[in-house]
């Protein structure tokens, strides 16, 4: 089985980002770009699928601006074996994503896709719910286990107030929670070993499919700050300002 | 202009994120009318037509739809979305799942997280962990948007709608539920608490954690949430994780034990009316957005805080 594993150049979670004086968005010059978190786990799920002999090949897929292949290389270095880059300079919104993976599955054909649940900038959340809407296929979004066996596949996914378990028929698409496992770090001798690894460069434009964007983003601020307050010397004082000065308890 | 919000419930009772998500429907300006979609969920149809403000409330019955699974509850919402110009649900894991593929469907960019209504087109969501808030305009002609209920006030329940039964659509066997393991307790939930206390990495272990939180949950009815870090390290389940990779939260009361204060962290939480924060360095960000921060060992603190209470 050949497994899809979109992922997304994103600022490095550990980057306190800026937002722009002018409100026109987020200052991302000279900062630090890592791939978004989720996707590691989904493509850390995939390499351990093939491990287990279950997945055969593995395509990481990225959309996005040139420097866009060097997420997909970081993907290759932990573990897939090819790369295509779909470029596009402006931003493109979820629904266009998934339009364009959609077309990526239609010409590669694999029996699953592993996405991250949610990218860490513009945290929509919506990538893999709506390719798996698209394509008509399985839907395991905010999976914390998957077990393939056959043409189906187990998992337990994520719920408000504990774990849902499912089974999904295969064609799916999963997308991934955190806890679905801990990434590797890529060794050294596999990231010289990713240079080689083949990768593809299309052009969104070449796909035929609708990507513009349907949101108008009129500003960014950032949010009221909060005002720290004061520190307290015990927990008697602590106690009375809760139930004296803020009434909470 | 009319919306149909499509209500969380576990159909026996009605979830209290569909009253707030009800009051942001409301905000888009025209009548509103609750999807219940579920199995045998009649108690949770008659909670939802006491809701203030619901025009009348739609009941679709189906075992997948039972289970919200999002094959079918996506399916039942498209079969229904041309009387409609919004659809709105809670961004709850369940709305969270299937809302996407509703927008998919229809063509429509979705709106994810809405945290204010600016008006019927115009709408405030956070980015980047809550650290840049965007005000963005749809140019869809139907808006598809989940809303997050920390944001907003719950209606009323001195309604009265009718109660309409209307066909559950087919919908693809993709998917096939098999169990649900939910954590038993009597604490409130998360995302519905008046009072949380929260742990982190500062607790050092599973059993720390939950021994020395337990017991000041019990006191102050609160619930209990866990720092990423905290869940990382295997302290605590996922569910109670707070932050922008966990639940959005606004209690009352936030104690912050043993958390240094990580931009995700905040993300979570910074909207509590109240934040206490204890930790042994001074210099932990959690310090800044805290009301009342206390410097100190936690296993100290909260044995005596539990006692002072």
């Amino acid at each position: 089985m050949k497994i899809l594993v979109p992922v997304k150049r994103v600022v490095d979670y550990n980057v306190k980002i800026r937002v722009k004086a002018d409100g026109t968005g987020v200052d991302l010059a000279n900062v630090k770009m890592s791939m978004n978190p989720f996707d590691e786990i989904a493509v850390e799920e995939a390499v351990r699928l093939k491990e287990a002999g279950v997945a055969s090949e593995i395509v990481v897929v990225s959309i996005g601006v040139q420097q866009a292949q060097e997420t997909l290389r970081t993907g290759l270095a932990m573990g897939a074996d090819r790369a295509i880059l779909i470029k596009s300079d402006a931003p493109v919104e979820p629904l266009g994503v998934a339009k364009l993976l959609k077309a990526v599955v239609e010409e590669e054909q694999p029996g699953m896709v592993i996405v991250g649940k949610q990218a860490i900038d513009d945290d929509a959340n919506q990538t893999g719910q709506m390719l798996s809407a698209l394509l008509g296929w399985g839907q395991g979004a905010f999976a914390s286990g998957i077990k393939v066996e056959g043409d189906v596949a187990s998992v337990t996914r994520e719920i408000d107030g504990g774990l849902q378990n499912v089974t999904i028929k295969l064609p799916a698409v999963m997308t991934a929670d955190l806890r679905l496992n801990e990434p590797r770090y890529a060794s050294l001798p596999n990231i010289m070993k990713a240079k080689k690894k083949p990768l593809d460069t299309k052009e969104a434009a070449d796909y035929g499919v609708d990507i513009a964007p349907r949101l108008e983003v009129l500003s960014t601020a950032e949010p009221e700050a909060r005002k720290a307050g004061i520190k307290v010397e015990s927990v008697a004082e602590l106690v009375d300002k809760l139930k004296n000065e803020a009434s909470v308890l | 202009m009319t919306t149909l919000l499509i209500a969380e419930h576990n159909n026996a009772a009605l979830n209290d994120a569909t009253a707030k998500a009800l009051s942001a429907a409301l905000e888009l300006g025209g009548d509103v009318d609750i999807l219940i979609a579920g199995k045998d969920c009649a108690a949770a149809a008659e909670e939802a037509a006491k809701l203030s403000g619901a025009a009348k409330i739609l009941v679709a019955e189906s075992d997948a739809l039972g289970h919200h699974i999002a094959e079918a509850l996506s399916a039942q919402v498209v079969a229904m979305a041309d009387a409609y110009d919004a659809i709105v649900a809670p961004a709850t894991s369940v709305g969270k799942n299937f809302m996407p593929r509703v927008a998919a469907l229809l063509d429509v960019m979705q709106l994810s997280e809405v945290t204010k209504i600016v008006s019927a087109d115009t709408f405030e969501r956070p980015t980047y962990a809550g650290n840049a808030i965007q005000t963005v305009k749809s140019a869809d002609s139907k808006k598809v948007m989940t809303v997050r209920t920390a944001n907003f006030a719950a209606a009323a329940s001195e309604g009265s709608a009718s109660i309409e039964n209307v066909a559950a659509a087919d919908a693809p066997d993709t998917t096939t539920f098999v169990s649900e393991e939910l954590s038993t307790s009597d604490r409130p939930e998360l995302a519905s608490a008046r009072a949380i206390i929260a742990g982190g990495r500062g607790l050092a272990s599973e059993e720390q954690f939950n021994g020395l939180l337990t017991p000041i949950a019990d006191k102050l009815g609160a619930a209990i949430g866990a720092s990423r870090a905290a869940v990382d390290a295997g302290y605590a389940p996922n569910d109670l994780q707070v932050g922008q990779t966990g639940k959005v939260v606004a209690p009352e009361l936030y104690i912050a034990a043993g958390i240094s204060g990580a931009i995700q962290h905040l993300a979570g939480m910074k909207d509590s009316k109240v934040i206490v924060a204890i930790n042994k360095d001074e210099e932990a960000p959690i310090f800044q957005v805290a009301d009342y921060g206390i410097v100190g060992d936690l296993f100290d603190i909260l044995p005596e805080l539990e006692k002072a209470l």
